[in-house]
């Protein structure tokens, strides 16, 4: 015996239910949201006038921007600024990690060291630790493993290892680790008790259950953070002229904008490039959401067998 | 040759003296291939007891002995020293362990999940532990569900999923914590049918329920718990159908 509801006027065709009955699917018009499309005129008008309003006024610019968008030394600050960048965040990473497992430890000396290293990177300023790291080589300049109180085993002058660069990345690096520390730490409580039991149940060791079990599930939690912290980074590298460091995008422009007097266009060049390294980091984020996010963010079909 | 020997079993939670008592002395013995069935109210200590025997939880006195190896501990002139952390993981291997919440890794397929043991701990090839996943899914009745997230199964496939899990360490022994106590009422059966076919294969097993009728059917060894201590225990049918303690009788009053 088949039942079907009439809907009246253009009824969808039947389809095939699971007993072998036919089933008319409920007809649904879509609402209507003239409030949207009005919204829609409103805004692109609007849109409109600023574009015009932008593109017409001289005091912009336009051709000095367009001239300078590809110019040499942009583009190396473009690289050195996504370098920065790069080794700064994988820098802060690799300490954080380390950090989340130091403080989660039963070593008291390890969980004091741990929450010593958060005190005071997070509690300095981040241009004085790199005003600190440039001057790392003057007030240490050179690097020795020595016996205690005796002579030297191994040397070597500080400048050859504490490069601009190098006192660039170190010093964005280890100012992100800790709070990086925290957004992990966050990922990684929130995760159920339960889980680390039914691993320590099967046998894993700590470790095993850190990498397997406990990082996939707090990568999660962690992305998002993680990824406002890099977009914060790509920027927070423009304070590198404290150490200083005179390669990345914001010295490069404005070193461009000093000598042809004329700072707007070049302030626009260095948002263009900003903005489009930040677009790319967020698809980068959603690959990444969407790969953690496996067995989370998938329509729970329950009970089906 | 006992699988499993409980020898005056104390745990305090917080500072011993003033903390919560939770364990006063426990003494059980589990045979090979024997089905020991803890029953009792809330708090009465059963999860915990359980919680001892694979080192979920320390103890606080006593001694817990797998096949005659002391867990946990080097005893020494009469003091005991912890064992390092990758030692007491080896010695979890003994027992399969299957949790009140499932406890399934959300990240993984049904499949990952049970290869995750014999991969990570025991070094099984890739291969070799995904045939013995399909197999043991095969086993509980979920053939066909191994892509299959957790979040996508019942909690009794999910259960069931779990059971699976434990077995592919192949533990001498397997404990349930309440494995059905967070199930739907019609969930419940599937579950028990694959725990009965566990008991019938000879598994050593410890459970802690609060299903009378299982574990009058499945047990070899049933006992009472009541406020930490070990109130009764003995066979099933003549401590439920002739308690000797009134603690008991008042319990099985409430819950038969």
């Amino acid at each position: 015996m088949t039942k079907t509801n009439d809907p009246g006027g253009g009824a969808s065709p039947p389809v095939a239910g699971e007993a072998g009955g036919a089933v008319t699917l409920n007809v649904i018009v879509p609402p209507r949201h003239p409030g949207r499309w009005l919204a829609v005129v409103i805004l692109a008008l609007l849109a409109l006038q600023m574009a015009q309003a932008l593109a017409v006024n001289e005091n912009f610019h336009w051709g000095v921007f367009w001239k300078h968008l590809f110019h040499p030394h942009v583009l190396r600050g473009v690289m050195w600024t996504l370098i920065l960048t790069v080794a700064a965040m994988a820098v802060a990473m690799f300490v954080a990690i380390s950090l989340v497992v130091m403080r989660d430890s039963d070593n008291p000396i390890l969980r004091g060291l741990a929450w010593g290293w958060i005190w005071f990177f997070r509690g300095t300023p981040i241009y004085t630790q790199l005003l600190f790291w440039g001057l790392f080589a003057v007030l240490f300049p050179r690097l020795s493993l020595n016996l205690p109180f005796g002579p030297e085993i191994i040397g070597v002058e500080t400048k050859w290892i504490v490069t601009p660069a190098m006192a660039a990345v170190l010093g964005l690096g280890f100012n992100e680790s800790a709070y990086l520390t925290e957004i992990f730490r966050a990922g990684f409580k929130a995760i159920d008790r339960g889980q680390t039991e039914a691993a320590e149940a099967l046998g894993m060791t700590r470790t095993r259950i850190w990498l397997r079990i406990l990082m996939p599930q707090a990568m999660r939690t962690i992305i998002p953070p993680t990824g406002n912290e890099t977009i914060g980074m790509l920027k927070m590298t423009s304070l590198v002229l404290a150490v200083p460091f005179t390669l990345d995008l914001m010295f490069a422009t404005n070193a461009i904008a000093n000598r042809i007097f004329l700072p707007i266009p070049l302030l626009m060049v260095a948002a263009f490039w900003y903005l489009a390294i930040t677009s790319v980091l967020m698809v980068g984020q959603f690959w990444l959401e969407r790969h953690f996010g496996r067995g989370h963010d998938l329509p729970a079909t329950r009970g089906l067998s | 040759m006992n699988a499993v020997v409980l020898q005056g079993i104390h745990k305090f939670y917080g500072p011993s003296g003033t903390g919560v008592h939770a364990l006063r002395g426990i003494d059980l013995t589990i045979a090979k291939g024997e089905v020991c069935v803890a029953i009792g109210p809330s708090g009465s200590g059963k999860s915990t007891l359980l919680r001892c025997i694979n080192q979920l939880e320390t103890v606080s006195a006593g001694r817990v002995y797998l096949d005659g190896e002391l867990q946990g501990y080097t005893e020494r002139e009469g003091r005991f020293h912890p064992l390092p952390p990758a030692k007491v993981a080896a010695q979890r291997r003994r027992t399969g362990m299957v949790f009140q919440r499932f406890n399934l890794f959300p990240h993984m397929t049904a499949a990952q999940n049970i290869m995750e043991g014999p991969v990570q701990v025991k070094g099984l090839r890739r291969s070799e532990a995904r045939e013995m996943a399909l197999a043991l899914l095969a086993r509980v009745g979920l053939q066909g569900l191994h892509d299959r997230y957790p979040n996508q199964l019942s909690g009794g496939q999910q259960q069931r999923v779990a059971i699976a899990r434990a077995l592919a360490m192949e533990p001498g022994v397997m404990l349930f914590d309440e494995p059905t106590s967070a199930l739907d009422p019609e969930l419940v059966g599937e579950v028990l049918d694959v725990i009965k076919d566990l008991a019938r294969s000879g598994m050593t097993m410890m459970l802690v329920t609060h299903e009378i009728g299982f574990a009058r059917e499945v047990a070899d060894h049933l006992v009472f718990m009541d406020q930490g201590t070990l109130v009764e225990s003995g066979p099933p049918r003549e401590l439920l159908a002739n308690p000797q303690n009134p603690r008991t009788r008042a319990f099985l009053s409430k819950v038969l």
